[in-house]
């Protein structure tokens, strides 16, 4: 649309601006291009050591892949070993990665995951194994807690936004989590996956009479980053249950009449009249939950410190623990530099995807 | 649909009331545990917590791990630094960044868009990311205080606040709310002799009651529950530290965790108080601000 | 520091026990929240204070678990106190890194101190303890008569076959949930601290003594790997409570009788002895290379920043009297550096109940690896050792570590070594 003269005003729109800018640009902006400065040197945290500029090398150390194919061990006849339940022997990883002057290339490097292929086994080796699993347990993270929560959100304000008696009271029940501090919660959510008499399996255990076996929710590899992501929900979903509750109640009432009248059932009221009442409420939703989800850190500080076997390691996560940690700046700081990228690039997807067609 | 049946819709009632109810008690138990655990001797509350004892005042009730926790560390101060901060940084930033907001939405100049670009991409750096330069940057800065001049900001309260004033979240709410305001209301202003100033002031603010109140609570909560890793570094002198720094003082070798519930409640209770004192308007301008993607 | 020199004459107006005349030294510590302690190291201030004219010190005290974090940021913005306390392993790190200077304090104010609270680095002293720390394997006399067990001696301790009937009769008895809990909920610097001794013991260790540049072959050696293997079957084979451990059933599992045997530090030992009345402390097995624990504890030291070294040297001697080394052992149960200061204390003295523990520290304490570097491979350390408990491949994961350690001493152009 175009604006009239009387909005066009340099002088003042820098100076309302500059005073907050200037402060983003201080402290977030400036401090971010120190960081991609860093990922470019060998920067330790703290060392007498003269700092040096090493290019691209950090990231090749990051991302660094390969694949190798394995071939069975043969007896003198040249027929395959195979142990007890007939599945081929094959030489280990390490003697292709470790001092072998034919794999040059693999030196260092570390089996990632592999598959059968035919006799041979194919393995995808990494430089960094543990980033790869970083990289992997955020995207699921992402990709898990961005729909569920959204959606159990959805539910919850479905649930709200019923005409009874005292419904205010749940509302304010279920929103309470939100104002609580995450590193209060997950201390607290520690007791209750406890392995041993933790509540989470004392509950469980009551509910189906003792059959239920109890697990070690936080110490399985299997169960750990799930834990995390069920609590994380159950923290966050309190605030995005009202902004939908927000956009349901912008829908007029009155396509609701129609509906009735049409004979609508209540999945086709929702389907054709609530949902596409919502579509600016979800891509909000959306698109906070994907942010806030990247940057995962206090419940893997407090909970599982990445364990076990690398099953809750994340990227911000990592990027602490070799930063501070083992005072690894530049190691730290390109974790930083590739989930900005990441962030980013799928933050401009979602713009695209979700564009107003016009 | 035509017909209801009272019995029937009886039933449905109640079954609604029960979903209701079930839902509730899985977002109120944590905390009714948390709570409960606090008035209880650490043996009794490990003990419990293999029975629905947990949520219960039952046993050996008494207020003894709160007068330890106080006496094991100044929760009083860290309670009042942390208000501290939060107030002061909350405050500022809702002046600059409604300030900024209004610019980018009301006002015409060079470079807008991209500085509003720039702005909102820093919504996805986690702090966690930069806290290493940022600490580098800060120490080397000048301040002019009652003390006079030094360099180096660290061991203050500014340290705290300064750094996170302005941020693309808080910017992000007003734009999309101002958005919505009629833009005739400024023009009419401005024809009429109105300084941009004046406008600000008289004619958006005074409409901007909801989103003022969303952005004072989410930054509130951050400021009060997140503050952790920033002042555990730029911080070195107690008299500084807030809350969640405080919580380190709990874990020795031999983890009380009776004091360390006491301290989580103590903590947690005061922004709980507000909420349901104040739940109305935290939902009410929430729910406003959100209504519009 | 420009600032708190500037105010120094400010402070003391508020401080009345501070004349004037002080120059103020300032110190950190890390004992915030720990009462007893926090008692005792007041204590020393104040009377080193009140006993000169020239020096006032003024502590501020850290939560332990963040304190590292702290004196490192400090370093980094160049805001480091006159006088630091530091972790024994750790101290190499920080003095390599330039922010402490060697402590300028008579080699006789600490001729009889035990080794571990002497923190040597590059041929100088650089920080000194008032006390050291030891772990032994916690017991019940009744629990060895009733499994039929010898009591292992530091002459004659337990051999690994030994350890391992004990451990398969405590667990076949099924009076217990584990048989031994080595407390691994403690997650951190216990980890190196507890259990590299046992690596060692096996004929491993963290890295490379010789010359400190390399892992290769000794955290991944034969003997390495046969210590890995003998750690995963501790988990794997259900002897012990694996990294999930509840931190309070590591408190008091022992106590409540949930474990058989116990790998605990001296520092635990009271309040076990106030509840258990037939409680040992037995040496650690011997995997074949002896039987090891390990040393040093909390020191204290001098930041390359303070302007007055002198002072602060001053004040760390004045710390270092045989009363306070005692004053600490009875307050928080800790071994007292000297035998003159044990001989003091209530526990460590000759028939004392904990006097065993000064034997073990003064008999079997093995320093953590004296490098820089140190810092870097503890976490890679204790990382491997949760991977191996929790079911990874037990050759991968050491290769890994090594690999990770081997870097690190690369990047940081061999840590001056």
């Amino acid at each position: 649309m175009a604006r009239s003269r009387l909005t066009e005003s340099n002088a003042a729109g820098w100076g309302f601006a500059l005073p907050a800018f200037a402060l983003v640009a201080t402290f977030i902006i400036l401090p971010f291009f120190f960081a991609f400065a860093f990922s470019l040197t060998n920067q330790r945290l703290i060392s007498p050591n003269p700092t040096e500029y090493v290019g691209f090398q950090n990231y090749r150390n990051l991302l660094g892949l390969g694949l190798l194919r394995i071939a069975p061990v043969r007896d003198d006849a040249g027929e395959i070993v195979r142990d007890a339940n007939g599945a081929p022997k094959y030489p280990r990883v390490r003697t292709f990665t470790r001092n072998n002057p034919d794999y040059p290339q693999y030196q260092g490097m570390r089996e990632w995951f592999g598959w059968r292929s035919g006799d041979d086994r194919v393995v995808v080796l990494a430089r960094d194994v543990i980033f790869m699993k970083a990289l992997v347990n955020t995207l699921i993270f992402v990709a898990v807690v961005a729909p569920v929560q959204g959606g159990l959100a959805l539910v919850l304000a479905l649930l709200i936004n019923q005409k009874l008696r005292g419904i205010n009271v749940f509302r304010t029940i279920y929103f309470m989590p939100v104002v609580v501090s995450i590193v209060v919660v997950s201390l607290l959510w520690r007791f209750i996956y406890d392995g041993n008499d933790g509540l989470l399996n004392n509950i469980i255990g009551a509910l189906t009479f003792g059959l239920f076996e109890p697990r070690d929710w936080l110490g399985d590899p299997g169960t750990a980053l799930g834990a995390i992501i069920a609590m994380s929900i159950w923290q966050a979903v309190g605030f995005h249950m009202v902004i939908w509750l927000s956009g349901l109640q912008t829908i007029p009432p009155t396509l609701y009449e129609v509906a009735r009248i049409e004979g609508a059932n209540a999945w086709q009221t929702f389907r054709y009249v609530t949902w596409p009442g919502l579509r600016n409420t979800a891509i909000l939703v959306l698109i906070v939950i994907t942010m806030q989800a990247f940057a995962i850190f206090a419940q893997i500080d407090v909970m599982t410190n990445g364990g076990p076997l690398d099953s809750t390691q994340t990227l911000v996560f990592q990027a602490v623990e070799r930063g501070y940690g083992k005072q690894d700046i530049s190691g730290g700081s390109v974790i930083s530099v590739i989930l900005f990228l990441i962030v980013l690039s799928i933050s401009l997807l979602q713009r695209w995807l979700t564009r107003e067609r016009h | 649909m035509a017909v209801i049946d009272p019995a029937n819709h009886g039933l449905r009632l109640a079954t609604r009331y029960a979903v209701l109810v079930l839902v509730a008690a899985i977002f109120v138990l944590p905390l009714l545990f948390m709570v409960m655990s606090s008035l209880k001797p650490t043996d009794q509350l490990l003990n419990d917590t293999s029975s629905l004892r947990a949520f219960l005042p039952v046993g050996d009730i008494s207020l003894q791990n709160y007068y330890d926790a106080f006496a094991r560390a100044p929760i009083g101060l860290f309670v009042f630094n942390s208000i501290l901060v939060t107030v002061g940084t909350v405050s500022l930033s809702l002046l600059l960044c409604s300030l900024a907001a209004f610019s980018f939405t009301f006002l015409k100049w060079r470079g807008k868009g991209l500085l509003l670009s720039v702005t909102l991409a820093t919504l996805i750096i986690p702090f966690e990311t930069i806290a290493i330069p940022l600490l580098l940057l800060v120490s080397k800065l000048p301040w002019i205080g009652l003390e006079g001049f030094r360099i180096g900001w660290l061991n203050s309260y500014h340290v705290q606040i300064i750094p996170w004033i302005a941020d693309a979240l808080t910017i992000f709410l007003f734009v999309q709310y101002f958005k919505d305001l009629p833009e005739e209301l400024v023009e009419a202003a401005r024809v009429a002799g109105a300084s941009w100033w004046q406008v600000y002031v008289r004619i958006i603010m005074p409409l901007s009651g909801p989103v003022i109140a969303t952005g004072a609570i989410l930054k509130s909560l951050k400021m009060y529950n997140e503050q952790y890793l920033w002042p555990l570094i730029v911080v070195q002198q107690e008299s500084y530290r807030p809350i969640m720094v405080g919580l380190g003082y709990f874990f020795q070798l031999q983890v009380a965790w009776g004091e360390v519930m006491a301290y989580l409640s103590l903590i947690t209770v005061p922004v709980l108080v507000f909420y349901l004192m104040l739940q109305r308007a935290f939902i009410a301008s929430i729910a406003s601000t959100g209504v519009k993607g | 520091m420009k600032s708190k020199v500037l105010f120094a004459g400010a402070v003391s107006v508020i401080f009345a026990n501070a004349a004037p005349a002080q120059t103020e030294l300032t110190m950190w510590y890390h004992g915030a929240g720990n009462e007893v302690e926090s008692r005792l190291i007041n204590q020393i201030v104040d009377d080193f204070n009140a006993s000169q004219s020239d020096w006032a010190v003024a502590i501020q005290s850290f939560p332990q678990e963040s304190y590292n974090d702290s004196v490192v940021a400090a370093a980094l913005a160049g805001d480091l106190p006159d006088i630091i306390d530091v972790d024994g392993p750790v101290m190499p790190n920080w003095a390599w890194s330039g922010y402490m200077q060697p402590l300028p304090i008579d080699e006789a104010a600490y001729a009889d101190f035990l080794p571990g609270p002497r923190g040597v680095w590059d041929g100088k002293l650089y920080s000194i303890g008032l006390w050291d720390a030891a772990v032994a394997l916690y017991a019940r006399q009744s629990t060895i008569d009733a499994l039929g067990l010898r009591v292992p001696t530091l002459d004659n301790p337990w051999s690994e076959d030994e350890f391992m009937a004990a451990l398969d009769a405590a667990k076949a008895s099924g009076d217990f949930e584990y048989a031994l809990d080595l407390g691994m909920a403690w997650t951190g610097e216990w980890y190196p601290y507890a259990f590299s001794p046992f690596l060692q013991s096996f004929g491993g260790d963290i890295v490379d003594r010789s010359t400190y540049k390399t892992a290769e072959g000794v955290l991944n050696g034969d003997a390495a790997i046969a210590f890995g293997e003998w750690w995963q079957n501790l988990f794997q084979g259900g002897y012990a409570p694996g990294t999930s451990q509840d931190p309070a059933d590591r408190d008091r599992g022992f106590i409540e009788g949930k474990y058989a045997f116990g790998w605990n530090g001296n520092w635990a030992a009271v309040a076990h002895m106030a509840e258990v009345d037939d409680m040992l402390f037995l040496p650690a097995p011997d995997f074949g290379n002896g039987s090891t624990i390990g040393a040093a504890s909390w020191q204290f030291g001098i930041s390359a920043s303070s302007e007055h070294p002198d002072g602060a040297a001053a004040f760390i001697e004045f710390a270092l009297d045989d009363k306070y080394l005692a004053a600490f052992s009875d307050g928080i149960g800790l071994i007292p550096s000297t035998p003159s200061a044990a001989a003091m204390t209530e526990n460590y003295k000759a028939g004392g109940p904990l006097e065993v523990f000064f034997g073990l520290s003064e008999a079997q304490a093995v320093l953590r690896p004296v490098t820089p570097g140190y810092v870097v491979a503890a976490k890679v350390f204790e990382k491997a050792l949760a991977d191996i408990a929790n079911g990874a491949d037990v050759a991968d994961t050491l290769d890994a570590a090594v690999d990770e350690i081997n870097a690190d001493i690369e990047r940081n152009g061999g840590y001056g070594h």
